[in-house]
């Protein structure tokens, strides 16, 4: 159980997130191939891989990976993806800047920022089937276990498992935006491939920052 | 999948090469490997127009940069919106300190990179604005008209966006002809078959052999009904159907038409195609001030064929039959 995370050690935050992408990259353009084009995981892991190759040896603050991540995303993957995780990413990162160590509130203003400019950006509601789905409910649960006064690590932990029955909820929802959307009824019964990453995402910085697992 | 590539992650970068080698008058590279500017450019007092979107879709986007239409183009990944980067560095390469129109389909990873990409512009300096294009009646109701896609007309806003930044007009001038220029478009899509992005190997949507999808979009979007195939004067018929109605085009109008094929239509049956609509405008009482039909934006190797109109007052012909020179576009100055 840990109260705070030091902001100086940002290399096992980014390259935990890297192992997570790549790990994951097949599967994710498998459920993606279900209902869209099913370049998610290629995407996704094509921004990871040149991340790894810009951190090199190098040892970044929490915040500096995050914004290097970030700006990997941004400027070198396109779509709809590049922009929206670039900015999470980057959001994050800018909210923890100056900080010494991460504490629950820290990392709830991080979250907030990063809901705040995926909203801005993309405008999904939950039930429309995106990552949203996973990350709206997952900042509500973290913003609830706030009030409780738990540790860090458990807050965290309230924020993964509500962006898990986020994410498997998209298995139920008919896509109304993106790509998916052309399939009406037919995108039924799949989960969606930003859900399911950003629910991965969000459990790999929850292992790093709450030295779970 | 048939296709003559080389590496299908790499299609964008080996196509850029050959396109930059065929038009050296024309077009030339940048800083920016996904950045393609027109020769002379930015030349000094001129407003940059910039476009730009996945690729997959030539001539467009890159096969307007020319003389007299678009100065700089932002390249994406097949059917995926150029980062926000890349628009950022489409609008450096055009701008001359006059500003930049940029101007592009409604597509929500377009938007977002160029939402990003006018914040890095105002912190460097530059102007931006954007007209977005939603001329595909098709993807929305008319009372929800934001929502629409942007389709081949906006190759009419490019022609006459470009025409108008060429006569040296300030940025608000190049803006509003734009958003005249789409505001009084038109578009709707059929397709009779798939298409494959290479990097993907496998069709991008399906649709029954012998039936046709009215209403799709250039990247398989849904259309408004799927129906058996019919004949093309049949097809031209549906297509003004939901065209003249929603703008509306009223008897006596004057208009500029587009048919475009989507890829893998032998170019005889757009001919086919547009001959009946022309009949039909003449019967509504439409005048066509010029047509333009060619593969002039299509979705890969997808079967079938886009209808667009304009309705033309004296500026917009003036600006659509101004002289014009790009792989995608060029023509003398019409009378």
């Amino acid at each position: 159980m840990a109260a705070t995370y030091p902001c100086s050690q940002g290399r096992p935050v980014l390259v935990g997130l890297i192992n997570t992408i790549e790990s994951n990259a097949a599967m994710l353009s498998e459920i993606d191939g279900a209902t869209g084009d099913g370049d998610h995981g290629i995407n996704m892991s094509k921004g990871a891989r040149r991340t790894r190759e810009v951190l090199g040896n190098q040892e970044v603050t929490v915040g500096q990976g995050l914004e290097m991540i970030g700006n990997v995303l941004l400027t070198e993957i396109g779509g709809a993806m590049g922009p929206l995780y670039g900015s999470f990413f980057n959001e994050m990162g800018g909210a923890c800047q100056g900080v010494e160590f991460i504490d629950k509130a820290t990392f709830g203003k991080m979250l907030g920022a990063a809901v705040e400019i995926m909203q801005d950006l993309g405008g999904a509601k939950v039930g429309d089937k995106t990552m949203m789905d996973a990350l709206l409910p997952a900042y509500d649960a973290y913003k609830m276990a706030l009030a409780g006064d738990p540790d860090l690590t458990t807050a965290l932990q309230s924020m993964i498992m509500a962006a898990e029955e986020g994410k498997e909820s998209t298995r139920n929802l008919v896509a109304k935006l993106g790509r998916a959307s052309r399939l009406g009824e037919r995108s039924r019964g799949t989960l969606d491939a930003g859900a399911t990453s950003c629910s991965l995402i969000l459990r790999s910085l929850a292992d790093t920052l709450g030295g779970g697992s | 999948m048939q296709r003559i590539i080389n590496d299908p992650a790499l299609v964008v970068e080996d196509m850029i090469e050959g396109f930059v080698k065929t038009y050296p008058h024309l077009v030339e590279k940048t800083g920016n490997p996904r950045v393609i500017k027109a020769v002379g450019i930015p030349r000094q007092g001129k407003v940059g127009v910039v476009t730009g979107g996945g690729s997959g879709h030539k001539p467009a986007f890159i096969g307007y940069v020319g003389r007299n239409l678009c100065d700089a183009v932002a390249i994406g990944e097949v059917f995926a919106s150029p980062s926000a980067q890349i628009f950022f560095d489409a609008f450096k390469a055009a701008d001359s300190g006059a500003g930049v129109a940029c101007l592009y389909g409604n597509y929500a990873g377009d938007n977002m990179n160029v939402k990003l990409a006018r914040r890095m512009a105002e912190k460097a300096g530059i102007r931006v604005e954007t007209v977005i294009a939603n001329d595909d009646v098709a993807s929305a109701p008319l009372s929800e008209r934001e929502k629409r896609r942007g389709v081949a007309g906006e190759v009419l806003m490019w022609k006459v966006a470009g025409a108008k930044a060429a006569t040296g007009a300030p940025l608000e001038e190049v803006i509003r002809v734009a958003q005249k220029a789409i505001d009084h478009t038109r578009s709707i899509g059929v397709g009779l078959t798939s298409c494959t992005i290479p990097a993907a190997g496998k069709p991008n949507f399906y649709i029954e052999p012998g039936k046709m999808e009215v209403g799709i979009g250039h990247h398989g979007e849904p259309g408004i009904s799927v129906m058996d195939l019919k004949p093309a004067d049949e097809i031209a018929r549906l297509c003004l159907e939901r065209i003249l109605p929603d703008l509306p085009f009223n008897s006596g109008d004057e208009l500029v038409a587009l048919v475009s094929g989507l890829g893998a239509t032998p170019v005889m049956e757009l001919y086919i195609t547009y001959s009946k609509i022309h009949d039909l405008l003449g019967e509504a009482g439409l005048k066509v001030a010029h047509a333009y039909v060619g593969n002039y934006f299509t979705s890969l190797e997808m079967m079938g064929i886009t209808v667009t109109l304009m309705k033309v007052d004296d500026e917009l012909k003036e600006l659509i039959m101004a002289e014009a020179e790009s792989m995608g576009l060029t023509q003398s100055k019409l009378a």
